[in-house]
């Protein structure tokens, strides 16, 4: 078992060595001087002399192999550097945006493990009902539809129309920003916050929620089936009892699979839902970065966000054990 | 959908109709079978109605637009009316013919990207699967690494260098959407090369393209159908978030996902901006999602 998380945990550095030398090949490829963007802007005339010396302190002179011994000699000590843009650490925006896209995160998942586990459940349990063929419709429904029509579509109904409908202030949701930022043990929104929270949370949370009802119904029912289902009832266990503890765990395995998928995907989804609320968190910053060719700023966030992904995956891996005895992690594995 | 005949026994199993009693034995061919279980299917249906209404569209979108793309009114913003049926937008263009227009867009990225990114995940998936050792590692390896960047970073990264064309836009979404396929076309070549008739396959001296191609694959081809159909509204989707951020299609090039960037400051007074390409990208991606579950039920009634 130590052997194993040791390996995966060796293995997660060329993973992600590889993967950011990739992107920082990638910026070299780009249009665009980054000098006379940190200057202020590729449209005016800026001084040759103020280029050089900007050429000079960020060291982009010199051949992209130094450059990029450089860079990695720097992040290995955890040090990513300071934006181009705007010279602020990028360890700083770090902590600040990460902090955001946390919250989010954690709302997201939350709505999407007890919606989308009772939805799976109980459409597994009433197969053939409307409320299992509405589950599939509507299940299919928010798989198709684009996370920032859906944002927009949100924010139609519940801030444009009380608004215009003149409804009471307290069904008028916020559409836009972070809102006052004040948090209770760290993810509870107090006051006004949860305002601002609950649009975004239930757009991110809409793709991942129905691709898991989804999967916890078609598990369900593949258990539901199972011998020791009616060896439990047999033993005249109650209907919740077998259900929710013989056949739920049981079935929980390609769930939790998702469910770890879903940290990664809340992350890269958010890029969009974040764009479309104006939510501060890293997938929006990291856009941003990209498009103003901010190389620090891209890599810096990037690199956390595939840490995280890389150990996140290995949580879930080991997870398994926990609810499947039968597996035994790092034996005969061939992949 | 053209379904290769199985090229030898253990082939796709339960493949014949039980409830016809007798004629157990008689022998039709799969695609039959598979055709009359994906009829049955009403949701797959709707899904095929729509794609074929959808491709419809994309090819006689100019004879079905009643104005230009880029032809302006002097109506800006205008809510639906009769004669612009979807409204106008920002700078007075007939939202309806561009929404029709865009179809031939999303059609063209859906089916050539898919197309891209089948063919480089079965070559690799089948390097990997078949060979293994020194190859499977390589691009089992590769696939992690680029699993590894969240894709919608990925993505709009190689947007940035690539450029805004329709035909960047497929070469990035072709590019960076054959990982799972990989994956898929590599399992199922672990476990089915390891079957006798594969060994006997190999015993009769046939080559390894022949036994890749003829044997192998068409046995694998199952997941890869489903996947596939999927992907197209999954590209076309991919599509639109790229329009949406400002690194995809460009103007004035009547892509949905564009059009629905456009209509967003507009929420207040003129919803309809966003509305109409909304529900186009919605319908479609939808359509391609009832067919995909069809065709997964219809090529493999166990799961049912």
């Amino acid at each position: 078992m130590t052997s194993y998380i040791i390996r995966r945990l060796l293995l997660i550095i060329p993973t992600v060595f590889v993967a950011l030398s990739f992107l920082f090949f990638l910026f070299f490829l780009l249009p665009g001087d980054p000098a006379s963007l940190i200057a202020g802007g590729a449209n005016r005339a800026i001084d040759q002399g103020v280029l050089d010396r900007i050429n000079a302190r960020y060291g982009l002179n010199d051949p992209i192999p130094v450059q990029f011994v450089h860079y990695w000699q720097r992040t290995i000590q955890w040090d990513l550097g300071e934006s181009f843009l705007n010279r602020r650490s990028v360890n700083e925006i770090l902590g600040e945006r990460s902090i955001n896209s946390i919250r989010l995160g954690i709302w997201a998942i939350l709505i999407e493990i007890i919606v989308g586990i009772a939805v799976g459940l109980l459409a597994a349990i009433r197969r053939y009902s409307i409320a299992d063929k509405l589950t599939t419709i509507i299940t299919a429904g928010a798989s198709a539809v684009p996370v920032f029509v859906l944002g927009f579509v949100l924010q139609y109904l519940f801030a444009v129309q009380p608004n215009k409908l003149g409804w009471p202030e307290w069904t008028k949701l916020r559409t836009s920003g972070l809102g006052p930022d004040t948090w209770t043990f760290f993810f509870i929104p107090t006051g006004e916050q949860w305002r601002y929270l609950i649009l975004p949370a239930i757009t991110l949370a809409s793709v991942s929620t129905a691709l898991l009802a989804r999967m916890t119904r078609g598990s369900m029912l593949e258990v539901l089936r199972a011998d020791y289902m009616r060896t439990a009832r047999s033993k005249g266990l109650g209907e919740r009892d077998v259900v929710i503890r013989h056949g739920l765990r049981n079935a929980m395995l390609p769930v939790v699979t998702l469910i770890g998928i879903d940290f990664g995907t809340v992350i890269g989804v958010a890029v969009l839902t974040e764009t479309t609320f104006s939510w501060p968190g890293l997938g929006s910053e990291i856009v941003q970065a990209v498009g103003q060719r901010d190389l620090p700023v891209l890599l810096g966030l990037t690199l956390a966000v595939v840490l995280a992904y890389a150990l996140i995956n290995l949580v879930v891996d080991l997870s398994y054990a926990w609810f499947d005895p039968r597996i035994r992690l790092g034996e005969g594995e061939n992949s | 959908m053209t379904l290769t005949e199985p090229a030898a026994p253990g082939a796709i199993e339960g493949s014949s109709d039980f409830t016809g009693g007798l004629d157990i034995a008689a022998a039709r061919p799969l695609r039959v079978d598979v055709w009359r279980r994906f009829k049955r299917n009403r949701l797959a249906m709707v899904g095929l109605v729509l794609v074929v209404l959808l491709v419809l569209v994309a090819i006689f979108a100019p004879w079905i637009a009643p104005y230009g793309i880029t032809e302006r009114s002097s109506d800006f913003r205008q809510g639906p009316s009769s004669d612009h049926w979807f409204g106008t937008d920002g700078i007075g263009r007939d939202v309806f013919s561009r929404v029709v227009n865009g179809a031939r867009v999303s059609v063209r990225i859906g089916f050539l990207a898919t197309a891209m990114s089948l063919i480089l995940g079965l070559v690799l998936g089948c390097l990997g699967g078949y060979f293994g050792g020194i190859t499977d590692t390589l691009v089992m390896r590769l696939t992690d690494v680029f699993l590894a960047i969240p894709y919608t970073v990925l993505a709009v990264a190689i947007a940035t260098v690539v450029g805004r064309s329709i035909n960047s836009v497929i070469l990035i979404i072709g590019l960076t959407g054959w990982l799972g396929i990989a994956r898929i076309v590599r399992a199922s070549f672990l476990s089915l090369k390891r079957l006798e008739y594969v060994e006997a396959a190999h015993a009769l001296g046939f080559s390894r393209s022949r036994i890749i191609m003829r044997h192998i694959l068409p046995n694998a081809l199952q997941p890869i159908i489903v996947y596939g159909t999927i992907a197209v509204g999954s590209v076309i989707l991919t599509e639109a978030a790229l329009s949406f951020l400002g690194v995809g299609v460009q103007e004035p090039t009547p892509a949905w996902g564009l059009m629905v960037a456009q209509g967003k400051g507009n929420l207040v007074n003129a919803p309809h901006l966003m509305f109409f390409p909304g529900a186009a990208i919605f319908l479609t991606v939808l359509a391609f999602v009832f067919i995909g579950d069809g065709l997964r039920d219809a090529l493999d009634p166990k799961l049912k």
